[in-house]
């Protein structure tokens, strides 16, 4: 990978250099669990998502969901990731109340997809690559509730045996700008996919961070593990401190402890949860309940080239057919529901070619900037994708004015109604009729015979007869119109 | 009238077609014959009134000619199967007084075809154990006595109240499970007949588990036909199972009486042990002698992994039994001993509610699978595993139809009499583990006594989902051999 976007931290003994990958679990969206027929609705009653499986009464046996087993194939192939023909669910031994089975069914030999990588986006138009070690589907856990009753602790098995995917990154990163990056990329990816609702409140998507630092170009040092993160912010804020906890130590001279810890976001810390020592022998083996997973290249092709276009491609795309910028295509590529709108606002356009690039600009700039002030996200815009695109259409064709447009857009958004119809029933149209524009322009000469004098030893007061000109037309005369007009009456 | 439970389950069927007597008639006399019999200890729940419903329900089908395979046929069941709203424990304590509310794919098909339900029959505890002493209900007791004495013997297990209570003419037939012989051995230890198929030809849901790889159901009954009628009701494929077989059931009970001539039965010299009873040889070639009276053809094969069969079995077995004895953590149901944390719950539940022999197989199973271990032991009983596939795969490929051995390598043995040592215990699935760990179909046949009177069986194993020629040949056994019943002593 490059080290563009790397940082390294200044420590009393000199530079270190922090290396970080990231273990994400992506809730598999589908109507029911990995192994189960229960329902995966999010917020049911405690223990009303629960089948005989799921609550490991004896004799059961779990039949995989292949909905789960498609999303995570789709998944693997949006991660340009190698799919493994043939893989194999094993048996992680542990006892937890909120584990039912005293086990959880994952992959750990033979995962169902293995290498890919990501291409991260970091601001000023750098990128780094992510390697992605592997992708396996694995059952979530249920939930213990400790704060029911004073003595005891109940267990709600809704989560219990729902589809999760482990996507393990390889120790590919540098900084917590580009581990925030990544899990916003992933995260992306997931949602175009339509294979994780990328949900961090509800959980659907957490991480676990590996955190080790070293000096730049030395072998890799000793790492701890931040678990169950799910908060992009709080993942930066535990690097950052995990990394200069682990430098401390090391400059006084000891030694990193390989051990699990939690992020607490009131301190802004990480603390330990578990040593090495204390850690879990899970006694993997082959689930002997289940067959092998196996299926053939032709799944896998046709899975492939059912895929939706992602957002490199589409980022892609708007460059090259639209003249976008980068930073503008990234922006509008970020969110499934960002890019969907803008390609809803460039399908109603009447000349794509002509306009694509300033329908970006309305989107980003007066769009989202209103958005964002009023704390509203695109799925709840006052101005349709089709009213955004006729007002596009408008400024085009040049019927109104930038300027125009804007009170226009404002007009949409507190009254909604088609812009088209507006700009005609308010007398909002461009003056472009050479004869009315002329007459202004003769009226304003004629009366300012010292301006005139002025403007033609200095040629730049010709702005000063522009605004006239505007201001006593409304606002309507074309400017560009006025501006030929004014250049040849006054000679200059 | 003859004494209705004298009858075979062939015999019962074509009178309850023909209404010489109904299902309720048979189902009472089974169920007086039960009452009898409490000291064999063989029913752990016995359930008069649901048979009687199931009776009558059998006897109304009969009437509109509507009666199934199995229409008002008594049966007992094997209590590690899961019977909706009747009690199902594995014989163990941890499962208390636990009530499914589930019905298993096996036993659901039976009453399907009608079948009437006597109750739970004694197994070793999760059918760990080949003596069916580690039941938490007390052991069962055999029907069969040496001869002028009266020492009581086990039946053998784990599914030793399933035999004994066909032996003993309790139930017309029985489920039953067999992990590493549990329903070969018992079979052999009580004169009755016992189907271990194989590998995914029964579904496994709603079966307690024990070994899941290794796990299958298959039936008790008193005749090689009374077996194969159960049998085309137990098998079949189950979508909740995804290693059971989608595969047609034939019917088993038409290879009953069919010709057996120029078959080639393999007669594996490896299984020839030093210090083999001279009986148990003796038997063996007896055995031999009347399948190729019959027309088959003995031939001597080798099957040269059999050795390493047992050790890698009790790697397994153990492994898996550990992982799916989990479960019992006294959080959701069964047994719950209170602690001060959950760490204690757990230990304190599952201390007192597994007995000895599940606590043993579980810390194996544990430590076979522990860090540093995995490969030196389950990884390499899986190889081994592998290599005595491939040992029976080699002699069918020569055209050897079925194999011949014994059942076991003594006749049943008194209750106390192997408690000291496991692996003396363990011994007695010799010859029958290999058959689990390749996954083959397996009947045991009474073919003998001993010199003390007591049944011994002999074994066929069969190539992968052909059931139906191991009851041909068995079927030739059993009627060179005779049929052997218990003199009556309770």
């Amino acid at each position: 990978m490059s080290a563009t976007g790397s940082k390294l931290i200044k420590g009393a003994t000199g530079d270190w250099e922090m290396v970080i990958g990231l273990e994400v679990h992506a809730q598999v969206t589908s109507n029911s669990k990995l192994f189960s027929g229960a329902s995966t609705e999010f917020g049911g009653e405690p223990n009303s998502h629960v089948s005989l499986v799921d609550a490991a009464m004896p004799g059961m046996l779990p039949v995989i969901n292949e909905a789960c087993v498609r999303q995570a194939v789709r998944t693997g192939l949006g991660l340009n990731a190698k799919i493994n023909l043939r893989s194999v669910f094993d048996r992680k031994n542990y006892f937890y109340p909120d584990l039912p089975q005293g086990y959880q069914i994952s992959q750990y030999k033979s995962p169902v997809v293995g290498e890919g990588e990501v291409v991260v986006e970091l601001g000023g138009g750098d990128s780094v690559t992510v390697g992605i070690e592997r992708l396996h589907l694995e059952q979530d856990a249920g939930k213990s509730l400790h704060d029911q009753s004073p003595t005891m602790s109940f267990v709600d098995l809704n989560r219990s045996g729902v589809a999760l995917m482990e996507i393990v990154s390889k120790p590919d990163i540098r900084s917590s700008e580009q581990a925030k990056a990544y899990v916003t990329k992933l995260r992306s990816i997931l949602r175009y996919l339509g294979t994780c609702d990328g949900d961090m409140e509800k959980g659907s998507l957490r991480a676990d961070v590996n955190v080790s630092v070293r000096k730049p170009g030395t072998p890799l040092g000793t790492r701890c593990e931040i678990k169950n993160m799910n908060s992009i912010a709080f993942i930066g804020q535990a690097i950052e401190y995990e990394a200069r906890r682990q430098i401390g130590i090391l400059e006084d001279g000891g030694v990193i402890d390989q051990e699990t810890r939690l992020f607490d976001p009131n301190k802004g810390e990480t603390r330990s949860m578990r040593s090495k020592e204390e850690a879990h022998d899970y006694r993997y083996f082959p689930d002997p309940d289940l067959l092998p997973l196996e299926f053939s290249e032709a799944y896998v092709a046709e899975l492939k080239a059912d895929l939706p276009e992602l957002p490199d491609q589409k980022k892609a795309r708007f460059i090259a057919g639209f003249g976008l910028s980068p930073y503008d295509a990234s922006v509008l590529v970020a969110e499934r529901e960002s890019a969907d709108f803008f390609e809803t606002v460039l399908a109603d356009l009447a000349d794509k070619a002509r306009d694509g690039k300033l329908a970006a600009n309305w989107v980003i700039n007066e769009l989202f900037g209103r958005l964002n002030k009023e704390g509203r996200d695109i799925t709840g815009s006052p101005v349709s994708a089709v009213q955004l695109g006729t007002i596009v259409d408008l400024i085009g064709e040049g019927t109104i004015s930038g300027k125009i447009a804007k009170d226009l857009f404002e007009i949409v958004w507190q009254e909604g109604g088609d812009p088209r119809a507006l700009v005609e029933a308010r007398g909002m149209k461009q003056v472009t009729d050479l004869g009315a524009i002329e007459k202004v322009v003769d009226d304003i000469i004629a009366a300012n015979p010292d301006k005139v004098a002025q403007a033609k030893a200095k040629p730049a007061l010709i702005g000063w007869f522009v605004g006239q000109v505007m201001k006593s037309s409304g606002g309507k005369a074309n400017p560009q119109t006025v501006n030929d007009l004014l250049k040849s009456k006054l000679g200059i | 009238m003859t004494d209705l439970t004298s009858l075979t389950l062939a015999e019962a069927r074509d009178g309850l077609a023909n209404k010489s007597f109904t299902s309720l008639e048979l189902t009472e006399v089974h169920l007086s014959a039960i009452e009898a019999a409490r000291a064999l200890n063989a029913f752990v729940l016995e359930t008069p009134d649901q048979a009687r419903a199931m009776a009558r329900e059998a006897d109304a089908k009969i009437g509109k000619g509507q009666g199934g395979p199995l229409a008002g046929i008594p049966l007992g069941i094997k209590d590690l199967f899961a019977t909706k709203d009747v009690r199902t424990t594995a014989c163990s304590r941890i499962l208390g007084n636990f009530v499914p509310t589930y019905e298993s794919t096996v036993t659901s098909q039976l009453w399907r075809d009608g079948a009437v339900m006597l109750g739970k029959l004694n197994n070793d505890e999760f059918a760990m154990g080949s003596s069916n002493e580690t039941s938490c209900f007390g052991p069962v007791v055999n029907p069969w006595r040496r001869d002028g004495a009266n020492t009581t013997l086990v039946p053998g297990g784990s599914s030793g109240g399933s035999a004994s209570a066909v032996a003993a003419l309790l139930c017309m037939g029985a489920t039953a499970t067999d992990t590493g012989g549990s329903i070969r051995q018992p079979a052999a230890f009580t004169a009755t007949v016992g189907m271990k198929p194989t590998y995914g030809r029964c579904s496994r849901w709603g079966i307690v588990a024990f070994a899941s790889s290794l796990d299958q159901a298959g039936p008790i009954g008193r005749t090689v036909r009374d077996t194969s009628i159960l049998m085309r009701s137990m098998a079949g494929h189950d979508p909740k199972d995804t290693t059971s077989v989608d595969r047609a059931v034939p019917d088993y009970e038409a290879a009953v009486g069919k010709s057996v001539k120029g078959m080639k039965i393999g007669i594996p010299k490896e299984y020839r042990l030093d210090g083999m009873p001279a009986e148990i040889e003796k038997l063996w070639s007896e055995g031999a002698a009347w399948l190729k009276a019959a027309g088959a053809e003995p031939v001597e094969v080798s099957l040269p992994h059999t050795k390493y069969a047992l050790p890698a079995y009790y790697i397994v077995a153990p492994a898996e039994a550990s992982s799916n004895l989990a479960r019992y953590d006294g959080v959701r149901y069964g047994l719950r001993v209170p602690g001060r944390s959950i760490g204690e719950l757990y230990e304190n539940t599952r201390a007192e509610g597994f007995g000895a022999e599940v606590r043993r197989r579980v810390m194996i199973g544990t430590y076979v699978l522990s860090a540093g271990y995995y490969d030196a032991y389950y990884l390499r009983a899986q190889k081994v595993r592998t290599l005595i596939k491939k040992d029976f795969e080699d002699c069918f490929a020569k055209g050897v139809n079925a194999i011949l051995t014994p059942a076991t390598p003594s006749a049943a043995f008194g209750i106390g009499e192997k408690g000291a040592d496991p692996v003396e215990m363990y011994l007695n699935d010799i010859f029958t583990v290999t058959v689990n760990m390749a996954g083959l179909p397996g009947i045991a046949v009474p073919a003998g006594k001993d010199s003390q009177g007591l049944p011994l069986g002999l074994q066929l194993i069969g190539r992968p989902f052909d059931e139906e020629t191991l009851f041909s040949l068995g079927e030739v056994i059993e009627q060179a051999a005779g049929r052997f019943t218990p003199a009556r002593w309770w």
